[in-house]
Parts: C-alpha cells; sequence; structure tokens
C-alpha cells in the first residue's frame, strides 16, 4: 500500500517550470531516494511534501488524505534539513523535545521518551549538552532524534549527509539504513551523490529538469538505466554507436561499432519499445581484456591510459575502429599481469550485459 | 613588536581620540570655575549643584521619555524592514531599502529642516516632545535595521521551517525560535537608537517645543561661564551612563553572536 | 512587513523635503507667505556673496576634513587589521568607539577648551618651551573646524575601512609577493584597490552630514568659520526667513549629492 501518492505534481516559480506533472508512489516503510544533479527539482518536491512549497497544480496524497491546504506544521511528515537546523539557544534535550510541547506529557513522560530518542541515534547522556557545541555527526543525530519522536509517517531527508566528511558519511550511511529497519518507518532521501542513493535505497527516482527519468531499485537502475543519460549519470557506462540491422522472433541483431553484430535477446530489450537508440551502453565490468590470446569474440584494441586501484585496474582501451576509448574494469588477481600504456590487447564483451535504449 | 611606527602612530592617534574624553572629568572634578589650566583642586561641589537645578531634572526626564519612545519606535520598524529584507523578495527590494537608510548620510539639519517645515508651516502642530520622537525615530531607524539585518542574516532560514515541521504555527515559529535568537540584537539595537537619541542636538533644537532635551538645555548652558563647570559634570555622569549602556548592548551583542554558533568579528556598526 | 517602516519614512522624509523643495520657490514676509511661485531666492542666493561665501567655504571645510579624517584614519584601520592579533582586535575597535559616546556637544565644546588662548594645548606648548607666547591661529576659524570634526568624524571612517580590509583575503597579499612584488607595491596594487569601497564609503559618511554640522562652527569657527547651516538655522529661527533657509537646504543638498555622485562615478571601478 503506498503511503503517499503524488499525482500530477506541477510547480512553477514565475516562468520556471520546477516539477513537470510528477507521477509517483511511495510504499509505506520504503527507503526511497530522489536523486538527481542540483536543479532537477528533488529538492522541490521534498518540500512540496512537507509543505513548505505550494503546488501549481496537481495533489499530495499522504496516508489516505488529501494534503492540499494542510499547513506543514499539520502534515504527518518530519523532515532532517540539509543545515540540520539545530535550535542553537536550546539544548539537546530541549531540541529532541521541541515537538512534543503540543502532545502535552508530564515532564516525566517527556524525558523518558528525550532519552529513548537520544538513545536510539546512539547520543545517549547528551541531553544536557549546549546544542551549539555538536559536532556535525551529534547535529544529524539530534536531527533525527527530533524528527523521529514525533513518529511520522514519513521521514523526510534533504541532503542530510553533504555536510559530512567521507568516513563520518559512510558510518552514517549505514546507520541510518539500520536506523530506518528498525523504526519501519518510510524515509524519502534527497541526494545528488548516485553512489549513495545505490547503497541506501530500495528504491531510487532519478530526476532529471523537473521529470522523473526512471523510478527502479537500484539493480535495476545500475543494470537497465531506462535513458543514456541516467545510464551516464549513475556509475560509468561505456557507449558504442550501434545499429540495429535484424529483427527475429527471439533475437535482435545490432551492430555495435569496435565490437562488431552482436544478437541481444527480447527480454533484455526495454519493454514495449518500438525502434531503438543508436546507440548502446556498456558497464565497465561488462567488458574485459582477453588474456588468452585464442578467444573467438575478442576485438582488438590498444591500451591508451590505465589507473591502478588496488583491487581493481581500470583500463581505458581505444578499440580499433572507434574514435573515443572504453573504460574497462579488471579485478587485479595475481595471475593477472598489470598491462602497460600502449600495449595491443584484445577484448571480449558479456552479452546479457549490454543496454539498448528506447528511441 | 609587528608594525613598529604603525603601532605608535596608532597610540598617538588614541591620545588624540581620547583628549577631549579625558578632559571633561579633569574639569568636572577641578575648584576653579574657569575651564583652564592650570587646576585648582578636586572638588565634588557641582556634582552636588546638579541635584538642585530643576529645569535640568525636567529635561532629563524629557530626553529619557524621547529616547525611551524614539528606540522603541526605531525597533519595531526596524524588526519589520529587517525581516522583511533577510526573508522575503519583493518588488523595489533595493530602492524601498535604500530610501529607509537615506537618513543614515542626510546632513541632520536638511533632516530637521524639513520636518520643521511640515509641523509648522504645513500641519501647524504644536512642537513637543513628539516631534522631536519623530525626527529621532527617522535617524535611528536606520540603525536599527543595520544592526538587526545582521542578526536576521546570521539565522540558518530553514530553522524556522523546521519549527513549523514540528507542529508550529508560522506565528509560534517567530515568536519561540526566531525572536529569542534575534532578542540580543533587538536589545543592542534598542540601547543604541536610545543613546543616539539622548545625544542628538539639532534635530532636537529644531524640534523641540516648550521643555528642551538634555543637549538642548546643556546648549543653552554653555553660553554662562559660570554654569560650564556643573555641564562638565553632567557630561561626566552622561559619559558613565552611556559607557554602561553600551557595555550592556555589547555584552548581548556578543551573547548573540555566541548563540547562534558564529564567530566574533568585531564590535558595533 | 517592510511597509510600516517605508511608510513612516515617506511620510517623515519624502513628504518633508519635498515641502521644502516647495517651500524654496516660495517667499515670506515677516510672518505672512507668499505662495506664488518664484526664483527668487534662488536668484539672491546665486547673487548675494555673503550665501555664495558661506556655501563655498562649507563646500571647502568639508572636503578639507573629509580629506584631513579618511588620511588620518586610514592607517589606524590598516593597524588594526593587519597587525592586531584577531583576539585583540575588537578590544582595539571597543577603544576607538568610546570617546564617542560622549555627549557631542560637550565634545566640540572641550576642543575649544584644549585650542584656546589659555587652553591645554598653548599652556602645555609654553611650559615645555617650544612657543614663547599662545598660538591664536588654531581657535575661531576654519582650522578649529577642521580639526573639530576630523576628531568628530574618526570612528566613522575607521570603521568601513577596517571593514573592507578585513574582508581582503590575505592569501592574496602573498600571492602578490609570490609574483614578484614588495611589500609597498602589493599595498598599492592590491591592499588599497581592495579597501576603496571602505575608502569610499568613509569619504561620504564624513563629507554628507559635514556640510550640516551647525554645532562646531558654532562653538569653535568664530565668524569666518560659520558655514551653511548656521545661515539656515539663522533664517528659520532668527529671521523667520523659511523660504530662503529652505533655498539654502535644498541648495546645500544638491551641492552635496552632486559632488558625491561625481565622487562615487570616478570610483566606480572598484565598487563593482
Amino acid at each position: 500500500m503506498s503511503i503517499i501518492s503524488l499525482r500530477g505534481i506541477e510547480k512553477y516559480y514565475g516562468d520556471y517550470h520546477a516539477l513537470k506533472g510528477i507521477e509517483c508512489e511511495i510504499a509505506e516503510g520504503e527507503f526511497f531516494s530522489l536523486l538527481g544533479p542540483s536543479g532537477c527539482g528533488k529538492t522541490t518536491l521534498l518540500r512540496v511534501i512537507a509543505g513548505f512549497e505550494d503546488v501549481s497544480g496537481g495533489t499530495v496524497v499522504i496516508g489516505g488524505q488529501d494534503m492540499a491546504g494542510v499547513p506543514a506544521n499539520k502534515r504527518p511528515t518530519n523532515m532532517v534539513f540539509q543545515s540540520y537546523a539545530i535550535f542553537p539557544h536550546l539544548s539537546v534535550a530541549e531540541n529532541v523535545g521541541y515537538g512534543l510541547r503540543r502532545a502535552r506529557l508530564s515532564a516525566a513522560d517527556m524525558s523518558a521518551k528525550v532519552d529513548d530518542a537520544l538513545k536510539m541515534v546512539g547520543l545517549e547522556g547528551f541531553g544536557a549538552r549546549a546544542s551549539h557545541a555538536l559536532s556535525g555527526g551529534q547535529r544529524q543525530r539530534v536531527a533525527l532524534a527530533r524528527a523521529l519522536i514525533l513518529e511520522p509517517k514519513v521521514l523526510l531527508l534533504d541532503e542530510p549527509l553533504s555536510a559530512l566528511d567521507k568516513k563520518m558519511r559512510e558510518q552514517m550511511q549505514s546507520e541510518l539504513r539500520r536506523l530506518q529497519r528498525q523504526v519501519g518507518i518510510t524515509f524519502i532521501l534527497v541526494t545528488h551523490d548516485q553512489e549513495e542513493a545505490l547503497i541506501m535505497s530500495d528504491r531510487i527516482a532519478v530526476m532529471f529538469e523537473g521529470e522523473i527519468a526512471q523510478l527502479a531499485s537500484p539493480q535495476e537502475l545500475y543494470r537497465r538505466p531506462a535513458t543514456r543519460r541516467v545510464g551516464e549519470f549513475i556509475g560509468v557506462m561505456n557507449f558504442l554507436d550501434a545499429r540495429q540491422i535484424d529483427i527475429g522472433s527471439d533475437e535482435v541483431r545490432f551492430a555495435v561499432e569496435g565490437l562488431g553484430d552482436i544478437n541481444i535477446r527480447v527480454k533484455n530489450l526495454p519493454k514495449g519499445a518500438r525502434s531503438f537508440a543508436p546507440v548502446v551502453g556498456l558497464r565497465p565490468e561488462a567488458l574485459s581484456i582477453n588474456y588468452e590470446a585464442n578467444a573467438k569474440s575478442a576485438v582488438p584494441g590498444k591500451i591508451v591510459d590505465l589507473s591502478y586501484y588496488g583491487d581493481m585496474t581500470y583500463y581505458e582501451v581505444l578499440l580499433d575502429g572507434t574514435s573515443q576509448p572504453v573504460t574497462i574494469s579488471m579485478k587485479n588477481l595475481t595471475s593477472r599481469p598489470i598491462l602497460e600504456r600502449g600495449s595491443e590487447t584484445r577484448v571480449t564483451w558479456d552479452e546479457g550485459s549490454l543496454v539498448v535504449f528506447a528511441n | 613588536m609587528k608594525g613598529g611606527w604603525l603601532r605608535v602612530y596608532a597610540i598617538v592617534y588614541l591620545v588624540f581620540l581620547y583628549l577631549p574624553v579625558l578632559l571633561l572629568p579633569m574639569f568636572a572634578f577641578n575648584q576653579g570655575t574657569v575651564i583652564a589650566f592650570p587646576l585648582k583642586g578636586f572638588t565634588t561641589e557641582w556634582f552636588v549643584q546638579l541635584a538642585g537645578i530643576q529645569a535640568l531634572h525636567g529635561a532629563l526626564l524629557n530626553s529619557v521619555f524621547v529616547a525611551f519612545v524614539t528606540a522603541s519606535l526605531s525597533v519595531i520598524f526596524g524588526i519589520c524592514a529587517a525581516r522583511a529584507s533577510t526573508r522575503f523578495r519583493f518588488p523595489y527590494k533595493g530602492t524601498i531599502m535604500g530610501v529607509i537608510m537615506v537618513p543614515l548620510v542626510l546632513p541632520e539639519i536638511i533632516v530637521a529642516v524639513s520636518l520643521l517645515v511640515v509641523m509648522v508651516q504645513v500641519l501647524d502642530l504644536p512642537l513637543s516632545a513628539w516631534t522631536v520622537i519623530a525626527g529621532h525615530t527617522l535617524i535611528c531607524t536606520p540603525f536599527a535595521i543595520a544592526i538587526l539585518t545582521s542578526s536576521f542574516q546570521g539565522l540558518d532560514q530553514s530553522l524556522e521551517e523546521a519549527a513549523v515541521d514540528l507542529g508550529e504555527t508560522r506565528w509560534g515559529a517567530f515568536k519561540n525560535i526566531i525572536l529569542p535568537l534575534v532578542s540580543p540584537g533587538i536589545v543592542a539595537s534598542f540601547l543604541i537608537c536610545f543613546t543616539i537619541s539622548l545625544d542628538e542636538f539639532i534635530i532636537a533644537f529644531f524640534l523641540t517645543g516648550a521643555e528642551p532635551t538634555l543637549p538642548v538645555y546643556i546648549w543653552s548652558q554653555l553660553r554662562f561661564p559660570t554654569k560650564i563647570p556643573a555641564v562638565m559634570a553632567l557630561g561626566t555622569l552622561m559619559l558613565v551612563a552611556s559607557l554602561i549602556i553600551l557595555s550592556v548592548a555589547e555584552f548581548y551583542r556578543r551573547r548573540g553572536v555566541a548563540r547562534v554558533g558564529g564567530k566574533d568579528s568585531g564590535g558595533f556598526l | 512587513m517592510v511597509s510600516p517602516t517605508a511608510v513612516y519614512v515617506l511620510l517623515l522624509l519624502a513628504a518633508p523635503l519635498a515641502a521644502v523643495v516647495t517651500f524654496s520657490f516660495w517667499t515670506q514676509d515677516f510672518l505672512t507667505i507668499d505662495r506664488s511661485f518664484t526664483l527668487a531666492n534662488y536668484v539672491e542666493a546665486f547673487s548675494d556673496p555673503l550665501y555664495r561665501v558661506l556655501m563655498v567655504r562649507s563646500l571647502v571645510i568639508s572636503g578639507i576634513v573629509t580629506v584631513v579624517t579618511v588620511v588620518l584614519a586610514f592607517p589606524i584601520a590598516y593597524f588594526v587589521s593587519f597587525y592586531v592579533p584577531p583576539e585583540r582586535k575588537a578590544l582595539w575597535i571597543f577603544l576607538i568607539t568610546i570617546p564617542f559616546w560622549t555627549s557631542y556637544l560637550l565634545r566640540v565644546f572641550l576642543w575649544k577648551v584644549i585650542l584656546g588662548f589659555n587652553g591645554v594645548l598653548n599652556s602645555g606648548l609654553l611650559s615645555l618651551g617650544v612657543i614663547d607666547e599662545p598660538i591664536t591661529f588654531i581657535l575661531y576659524n576654519a582650522n578649529a573646524v577642521v580639526i573639530t570634526l576630523a576628531h568628530a568624524f574618526a570612528p566613522f571612517t575607521i570603521l568601513p575601512i577596517y571593514v573592507a580590509l578585513e574582508k581582503i583575503d590575505r592569501s592574496l597579499l602573498e600571492a602578490s609577493r609570490d609574483l614578484g612584488e614588495s611589500r609597498v607595491t602589493t599595498f598599492f596594487r592590491v591592499t588599497l584597490p581592495l579597501a576603496m569601497p571602505g575608502v569610499v564609503a568613509a569619504t561620504l559618511i564624513v563629507f554628507i552630514p559635514t556640510i550640516g554640522d551647525y554645532v562646531t562652527p558654532r562653538l569653535v569657527g568664530g565668524p569666518n568659520g560659520l558655514m551653511i547651516a548656521n545661515m539656515i538655522q539663522t533664517q528659520f529661527l532668527k529671521l523667520n526667513n523659511a523660504p530662503m533657509g529652505a533655498t539654502l537646504a535644498v541648495l546645500a543638498m544638491f551641492a552635496v549629492t552632486a559632488i558625491s555622485l561625481v565622487f562615487v562615478l570616478f570610483n566606480r571601478r572598484y565598487l563593482r
């Protein structure tokens, strides 16, 4: 059952069309991410859900109730702000208990709830601290506790990890994920970091220019990006010019630049597409350097550059008959020598990983 | 020591700045009736004398009243303008804010003369403490706006949204979050406006009615050499009062900076 | 939300200014005001040497005061910004502003005491044997006005320059040194141009109000140190000739505005 339904959401700022008919269902208890470059409308959409922005058209339904005319303070959502918005004049406990004022709890109940919330985010015993003396990670936890204590139907997170350093960010990623499973509340995360979205989410909506380009699970987004742009935005993808030359009953034949003719099974083609884009995509791990000289379907190429990552090596290989090198990732095994720049090599590919885009 | 000659210059300059201020208490406690060197000996007679001057007490009360009302009005106008300019976008914002700040750079005599013309010649109002308040509010408001704008600007906009998100109404968020956070700025701007109004002479000189403000009273006394030692004593007391008020204002301003977790970047103005 | 403030300012500033301009085109004969439009006041203001002298003198004195104040203040701002350790900067700024919370009237009056015939300066210099008889060229003339006003406006010049200097990214100065400039040439090629917004602000903050100063010329200026504000006051409160006073006020305002605009125009490349 969906906890949030967004139906035809439109948002204009003057002439600027920020959200273009967003349609989306978010399920109860899922970790949902809005992913996209800055200016794509993801934060605007989050603020529409929270009630901080009015819509120019469309409906927001939360928990079966139309949110039209319901102000932010009356919505069953709570938000973790990008800047955390910790009230600097209040202590940690006062911050966490801020939203409980309306609940008219006894002092004892109140402090018990605050303590529980602090414990949940790993800040036991921090209640009396002045909030401006906290570190970035601690502020983040206070913001989480403050929002979760109200037991919202949906927790909204606006780029909550962008202000943290790399190490702290990775730690908070897994902690947020754990917390979400523990409380079972729907989380909606806004992020521009595709890696973060892949790691944390059950489903991801990729947004460009006010539209959802693709809404899918992380695996599907990575394996089967719907458009070239989504493929480019998530991870690394090589693109090779391709031409459709024959259609069979269960296979379609493509002539791919640098690789030759390739048959692709119908189940690997985008559903319902009538024609295909003149380009196919290949992830770096779908291509491999061929170490045995006698492989059948290998094509020749030249290594123009390489980056050594310890566990992996990324080769830039210019396939014969092409003008742009492709990126190939190889796991570094002791049996595999690291090839040198300028050496000739042969490249094989995994047909099932070839991505065809609808036109 | 770094900055050798500059440091020497800075100290000489400070002497220049403090020269008149140091003379003030010197003559206030001087036995001689003539304000000149050499000094004659220590006395507190002039301070005692102050207690007996009825006109002075009237002027003082009048000035405090004017300063209090002026500061209150300026702070209210300042809050409106500072919040509007930091939080909202509206048409002709730059122009409107510019016009509001104009009294800051207008020669005070122009402000005084124009208000005089309107009050007396156009509206035919009697001059009173209220006409002085009108003028003082005009010149104090830009100061209040300047101080309050920096208070409002330091605020993270999402603080207010966070409060609303946690269940507050717009007004509740303003009252419980924004006002406490800018209160140091409010106190500081109130005190600054109070002090400016208390010390302002030209506008008061033009617009005051039968009851003079303190500076207007002092001006009238400066013509009589025998009254001057008492004026010096009065000036000394006013300086002490100003310093206390300013220290309080500075204390609040710093607390405000510390409160929003900012870094202190210097004093007033 | 801005509206109450804007309305107040419009009501108490724009309207009165308009009234003053209107008045300047009227005339007054003792207590009755003749409301027919006339340029007579302006003709008189330009033809009567008294007004002309006062106006020119006011502008000249304001100009000199501005230059003196800014030139004296710059090194202080520079010193506090560049040589005072960060934790003591606030203290220095506080020290600089304290004297200005003494009553303005009394400060001016005390300058009269300092500069006077048996004043502090003369008795000091006499006892030191620097001079044989009291010097008189520093009281009741334009010099006294300049000294007093340079003192009165000191913090208003130091603060904007200081703020502008504080904003300069110190690595710019290191970059300049790295690219081969000496300390002195770095100052002129990097520091000073970047500090110009502060200098321009300081200049205007001194120049504009100085024109309208009444107290200083009256107390320490003597007959040859009087300025236009004194005449405006005389016209309004003594001669009961409000239209003439209004005319002089309008002229003073225009002169200041024009000069300020020209000044800003010449420096606009620093202001972005």
